[in-house]
């Protein structure tokens, strides 16, 4: 029977090692494209690791790492503390058919030692893992998950009826910046629906309103406030800043109709929603890959046939419901699961009490992202809402 | 007959009925029969989007478009509110 110290030399005579000075170089060669792999526990992992290094603790590693790296042609660098637990790694991996495995000498103590890079891991912390603990344990999510919401930029167009129960999900759900774009104050006829803003708010600017709220939901989100009213002059500006999805809850079509050109024009995805008394209307539009708002309406009723929720009214909880949607298909577009509801047009009747779905296709004649546009820059959007009567 | 869906907006044109029925072989006689028994429609159809079974009629036969029986019609205009 072999020994501790006779098993490892014996498995290092079969395995390849590297020094920690060639490892770098591994590190630092584009064309390399050597994968590090970290096989120590969770809490040497938090403490440092190399850039760019993938964790999967040596206890795991069979069970994981086909997951991982499905390519076993793959060149892989092992390493540990100190060289032992990525050389006995380095074998199994061998025997799992991986054929370009080297272990790390020394580990990451005498890497360390050598002064070449090391950075902290990104994972979530221990406050971070309690607080999303439900989102990490569907497999859909999971910490990978949780941290891209964390990266993820979401802009909201509006923070009243819709955008109030889109941006408190969003935010509790961990989206690491939301942008807010409304230039309105917060007035006592907003409070029976719009729950992010409260009595003692009433004159703020909605925009600040709805920051203190999220901040206080959660402080991992960071709110970037636009107090103003979206325009062909700032639209650019606002939306050039970066963003992985945007929330349309505007309560006006030509802040609609800018919304929609600037976001083909700018490629990111808008999630619409729209609602009148009972009824509303979700959808995904995705530049590239379904219709655009100009697609499924040409043209906007004249003012007179869209009354807007001030003038015609809005069940309280029905932006609940249609923008707690809005909030679902954002986190989807964000972690890049599911069905987005692209190419359809879900509606909803509170008072019947039922969803319906229409088909929504690209129209290969849209003005704006059509195959030959004839719209390619801002257009009088006021006027364009206004309808052809106003030209007479 | 086919019963057609009133968006919340043009309900008043129709006596506050959410659906109506309507008869007709084709989208374009439909909304004829609609318009003569409720001439407040009139000058207000053409910005709603007519859906037959969820199909957009846009990208079927347009106004030619065949209405089954028992098809679902839903008349959707945009709406602004948020």
């Amino acid at each position: 029977m072999a020994t501790y110290r006779e098993l490892l030399s014996q498995v290092k005579e079969e395995i390849d090692e590297i020094d920690a000075a060639e490892g770098v170089r591994l590190l630092d060669s584009d064309s390399g494209g050597a994968l590090f792999l970290d096989v120590r526990e969770q809490d040497e992992w938090d403490q440092g690791i190399i850039p760019g290094a993938v964790h999967i603790p040596r206890g795991n590693l069979e069970s994981r790492v086909e997951g991982l790296v499905p390519d076993r042609e793959r060149s892989i660098v092992v390493y540990c503390a100190g060289g032992s637990r990525s050389a006995f790694a380095a074998k199994t991996l061998t025997e799992l058919g991986y054929e370009n495995v080297v272990s790390l000498a020394g580990g990451f103590t005498d890497w360390k030692r050598n002064g070449f890079p090391t950075t902290l891991p990104r994972s979530l912390g221990a406050e971070q893992r309690s607080r999303y603990s439900r989102h990490l344990l569907i497999p859909e999510v999971g910490e990978e998950g949780q941290l891209r919401l964390l990266d993820s930029r979401i802009l909201l167009i509006g923070a009243g009826g819709l955008g109030s129960p889109a941006s408190l999900y969003l935010a509790a759900a961990g989206v690491g910046t939301l942008g807010i774009v409304d230039d309105d104050a917060v007035d006592a006829t907003n409070l029976q629906r719009q729950i992010v803003h409260s009595t003692e708010r009433l004159g703020e600017a909605k925009a600040e309103s709805a920051k203190r709220t999220i901040e206080a939901l959660n402080p991992d989100v960071t709110v970037k406030t636009f107090q103003e009213r979206l325009t062909s002059e700032n639209v650019d500006r606002i939306l050039g800043e970066g963003w992985d999805v945007i929330v349309d809850g505007a309560d006006n079509f030509p802040t609609r109709y800018l919304l929609n050109d600037a976001s083909v024009w700018h490629g990111i995805p808008v999630v619409h929603g729209s609602i009148f008394r009972f009824e509303g209307q979700v959808t995904v539009l995705k530049p590239g890959d379904g219709p655009c708002y100009r697609c499924l309406f040409p043209q906007p009723p004249p003012p007179e046939l869209a009354p807007s929720c001030a003038e015609g009214g809005v069940l309280g909880v029905l932006p609940g419901v249609i923008g707690s949607i809005q909030a679902t298909e954002a986190l989807k577009l964000a972690l890049g699961i599911g069905e987005p509801l692209v190419g359809r047009l879900l509606l909803y009747d509170a008072l019947s009490a039922s969803f319906t779905e229409v088909t929504l296709r690209r129209d290969p004649g849209c003005p704006v992202c059509g195959d030959n546009p004839t719209i390619t820059e801002y257009v009088d959007y006021v006027e364009f809402c206004a309808g052809p009567r106003a030209h007479a | 007959m086919t019963r057609v869906r009133i968006p919340p907006t043009l309900r008043a044109a129709v006596g506050g009925e959410r659906e109506v029925p309507a008869s007709g072989a084709t989208v374009g006689e439909l909304l004829d029969d609609l318009t003569a028994r409720f001439p407040g429609l009139e000058g207000q159809l053409q910005f709603a989007n007519v859906y037959v079974d969820g199909e957009d009629i846009r990208t079927l036969d347009e106004l030619e478009t065949p209405v089954r029986e028992g098809a679902t019609v839903i008349l959707l205009p945009a709406m602004a509110g948020g």
